[in-house]
């Protein structure tokens, strides 16, 4: 007998889909065999982890607004790789969004909410993507490699954020604690249901409509996906591929700058320290697993939500340590990318030594 | 005699489509044995289900009598079988020499270069082949790059060697000198798979010709047993090979003048010399001329991808010299490019996106800044139909087409435009005996609508078919001209060589 791994031709649909399954029930298994070392039943923890996340109208809001960020960076991150193009700058562009929306809050004069609203949107939308636009720029006119840039310009970005939260955007009142002051009502997102879930996750989900429509349905979605797929045969074509990747740098940069607005109008209504705790990191693995697909990367990010929520009650209620939340997530996800080599591969018991 | 190969009942399915049905054939030592059949019939999908790239879903194989079961081409090439694939890859930045020395086994991580080299050498020298180690392979023609491949092969003393459509690429020189090789190779005992759409190619090389259709081998011939028409009766059965014919009514206007063209290349040296040409309207303009001679700049000159040093060219009364792709294509220019892969298509995109890839932007495709699916969908019915492109299911990458379905939906991509002119470089190449004819029925159409062609091919057949005038090319300049009605192979033969002649 001899075990061989193939690579398969084809992956039909429902082992694209069953894949991610099975392999979350496996990284299940897997943390359930650590839960039982710390010594509480893992289908305690388990029950406990579900309730806690989807199981009450507080878990569930809460699973929301932890998915939020993910989705917007997820988003972004998703549209550039539709093009070939790796933006791994989300986490700095989301700091550059909250920056922008910060400024209009707290400076700008400003006083009508949708005025406000407005402005800040926009505001969030043109800083993120111009701190992308950066990458794009040198990448479309002298080919300085993208991953280098935007991954150099997120400290940039944080650092360039505390340095405004120790300095000059200090708030005078917050003994000297380093945030800004707070954001009035009028620049603030809607509650909904008594919640911490505000208009930021329905901003979200409308956002991936949009992307989804504008790759699949315009004339400018069909030159990304062809520039992608041949640059050389797009350029042919006549299609302009150096404004193309600025353009998708530019928008990719924008929408995780719209998760810092999101975090900062909806959920914290200051700038501060930590604003964004790596979503921006985080949304490139799910952009990965969401396979290029606007609703992909909504599912994907619930279920981040899932486990980041849950993870918390983890903690809370039986004393786990931090350490241990993270190395269940790191499990899940493990799997999760482990998943996809099951989906390119079949491994195959061989009769006889003689294999060929 | 033993078989080397045995091949039984192997069936193979991607989905929606069924690659193989049926097949079964052997290959014998010593033997070459040509795989005949149809754009599509599944002769690269067996290839790799025998070399294990692909896996099949039932059938047996065995190798000198030892049945086998390859994980990997790698594993099969460990067991002596090596292949030459029909878009074969190497890394462009490289030299041949890396190139080459990547396929090696064994390797050690510091290595002899001049030990390697010689060795290479002195293939490359028993075979008398024209190739420089230390040239960068994206420099190279296609038809160079074949050679490569093949270099890599003989290194790895291969027993059984496959080769998918190679004189595609090659020119008819090149392909005797292919034929050289491969005759040597048999006598050494070495097997050889040969897949070809060129009859006379088969007639010429084959031992035994096994013919598959629609995934089904249906008859395996040996050399005293079939002729050219016994075999391509078999191969296109019932199909019909679609019938036309030439009328002359080209006229005097010029919708093409192209002056003192200078065009010179990576290395510096003019790829075009000094070059003029007149294109009449309605005109099938043939250009003959070895590989090399200036052909490809030729084209990528008239459509905007190549630079120009000197000279002008005129689209009509327009000054076109120094347009982008796009804007000669505005002017009207359709072109049939000769690296398919690297700039005829989107290769993750389906059939449907690609055939709008250059009339994206027409109004007939869009609705504002949105896409008219509908249109877009409809328009790819009604090419597949009517240039029998085989697609498999609807919204599969275009990748998966088999070569020469992809090379029809680059004509039928090029030609539904309605074009005035047409830069078609060897445009029949890869396609079967039915397809070839439906593409020459298509560009003589054109020509009778107006259209105008230059049309750049190897075979003198071809050219001398459906050429009003043929052009003969030499180290980048213009020989002369030849009428085809008066003519011969051996006269053009002889300007291709650099024989000066009067125009007629
Ligand atoms: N990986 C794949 N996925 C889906 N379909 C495939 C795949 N590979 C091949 N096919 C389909 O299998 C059929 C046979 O293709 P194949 O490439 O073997 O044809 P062929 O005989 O080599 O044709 P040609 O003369 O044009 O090269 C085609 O219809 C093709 O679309
Ligand atoms: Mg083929």
């Amino acid at each position: 007998m001899k075990l061989v791994i193939e690579r398969r031709d084809t992956s039909s649909a429902l082992l694209r889909f069953s894949a991610p399954m099975v392999s979350i029930v496996v990284a299940l298994l897997f943390a359930g065999g650590l839960i039982l070392a710390a010594g509480i039943n893992p289908l305690d923890a388990y029950r406990e982890i579900l309730y806690e996340a989807v199981g009450s109208t507080y878990g569930l809001s809460e699973t929301l607004v932890k998915a939020t960020p993910l989705i917007f960076a997820g988003l972004g991150v998703s549209l550039a790789f539709r093009m070939q193009i790796w933006n791994i700058g989300a986490e700095g562009q989301i700091y550059m969004g909250a920056m922008g929306a910060t400024w209009v809050a707290l400076f700008s004069g400003l006083e009508n909410h949708w005025l406000l609203m407005i402005t800040m949107f926009c505001a969030a939308f043109i800083c993120g993507g111009l701190w992308a636009g950066v990458a794009g720029v040198l990448r479309a006119r002298w080919r300085v490699n993208e991953v280098i840039v935007t991954l150099m310009m997120n400290y940039i970005a944080i650092l360039f954020v505390n340095y405004l939260i120790y300095g000059p955007w200090r708030d005078p009142q917050g003994f000297n604690f380093p945030l800004t002051a707070q954001f009035s009502e009028a620049a603030r997102f809607a509650n909904f249901f008594d919640t911490r879930l505000h208009s930021g996750f329905f901003l979200a989900l409308f956002c991936a409509l949009l992307l989804y429509l504008l790759m699949e349905r315009t004339v400018w979605g069909y030159q990304i996906k062809v520039i992608g797929s041949n640059p050389q045969a797009a350029r042919y074509a006549g299609m302009r591929t150096g404004v193309a990747i600025f353009a998708v740098l530019f928008l990719s940069g924008a929408i995780a700058g719209v998760a810092g607005l999101s975090e900062v109008a909806g959920l914290q209504y200051r700038l501060q320290h930590g604003i964004s705790s790596g979503y921006g990191y985080t949304a490139i693995i799910i952009a990965w697993l969401a396979r290029r697909s606007a609703l992909g990367v909504i599912i994907v990010s619930l279920l981040m939500g899932i486990l980041l929520v849950g993870g918390d009650s983890l903690q809370m209620l039986w004393q786990l340590p931090i350490a241990f939340v993270y190395a269940f997530q790191g499990l899940i996800l493990f799997f999760l990318l482990g998943s996809d080599f099951f989906i390119q591969y079949r491994v195959k018991l061989i009769k006889g030594a003689q294999g060929g | 005699m033993p078989e080397l190969l045995q091949i039984q009942n192997i069936r193979k399915t991607f989905p929606g489509v069924v690659a193989l049905d049926d097949v079964s054939f052997t290959v014998a030592p010593g033997e070459i044995h040509t795989l005949l059949g149809e754009n599509g019939a599944g002769k690269s999908t067996l290839m790799n289900v025998l070399t294990g790239l692909y896996h099949p879903d039932s059938g047996h194989m065995q190798l000198a009598g030892e049945p086998v079961h390859f994980t990997s081409p790698r594993d099969s090439l460990s067991r002596g079988i090596g292949m030459v694939h029909q878009h074969f890859m190497l890394v462009p930045a490289h030299s041949v020499f890396e190139n080459i020395l990547l396929a090696l086994e064994r390797v050690p991580q510091f290595y002899n270069r001049k030990h390697y080299q010689q060795k290479m050498q002195k293939l490359i020298d028993t075979f008398e082949l024209d190739l420089d180690l230390d040239a960068d392979v994206w420099k190279l023609s296609i038809g160079a790059q074949q050679w490569i491949e093949l270099i890599k092969l003989l290194l790895r003393d291969c027993r059984l060697l496959i080769l998918d459509e190679p004189t595609a690429v090659l020119t008819p020189q090149e392909t005797d000198r292919l034929f050289k090789v491969l005759r040597l190779l048999q006598q050494q005992g070495k097997s050889i798979i040969f897949i070809s759409h060129k009859m006379r190619e088969v007639m010429e090389i084959s031992d035994r010709v096994t013919i598959l259709k629609k995934g089904s081998s249906i008859a395996t011939l040996k050399r005293a047993e079939f002729n050219a028409d016994i075999l391509a009766r078999l191969m296109i059965g019932q199909d019909r090979i679609p019938e036309w014919q030439k009328n002359l009514q080209m006229s005097e206007k010029v919708v093409l003048d192209i002056r003192n063209l200078s065009v010179r290349n990576d290395r510096g040296l003019a790829d075009l010399d000094d070059f003029s040409l007149q294109l009449k309207e309605g005109e099938i303009l043939g250009i003959a001329g070895v590989a090399g001679n200036g052909q490809k700049a030729l084209a990528e000159a008239l459509t905007g991808l190549k630079e120009i040093n000197k000279g002008k060219i005129f689209a009509g009364d327009m000054d076109m010299t120094h347009s982008t792709a796009r804007a000669s294509y505005i002017s009207g220019i359709a072109h049939i490019p000769e690296d398919r892969k690297s700039i005829g298509i989107a290769p993750d995109l389906d059939v449907a996106d690609n055939l709008i890839m250059k009339s994206f932007k027409n109004t007939l495709f869009r609705r504002g800044v949105f896409q008219n699916r509908r249109a877009i969908r409809r328009n790819a019915e009604e090419k597949v139909s009517r240039f029998a492109i085989k697609a498999g299911p609807e919204g599969s990458p275009v990748r998966y087409l088999s070569g020469g379905n992809i090379q029809k939906v680059i004509i039928a991509r090029e030609l539904s435009e309605q074009p005035r002119v047409l830069v078609a470089l060897y445009p029949t190449r890869g396609l079967d005996i039915g397809s070839a004819e439906y593409i020459h029925k298509v560009i003589v159409d054109g020509a009778g609508r107006g259209m105008s062609t230059i049309l750049i091919a190897e075979d003198l057949d071809e050219l001398l078919k459906l050429s009003d005038r043929i052009a003969v090319m030499f180290r980048g300049r213009l020989i002369g001209y030849a009428d085809p009605r008066q003519t011969s192979r051996e006269e053009i033969g002889l300007m291709m060589s650099g024989e000066q002649r009067e125009q007629p």
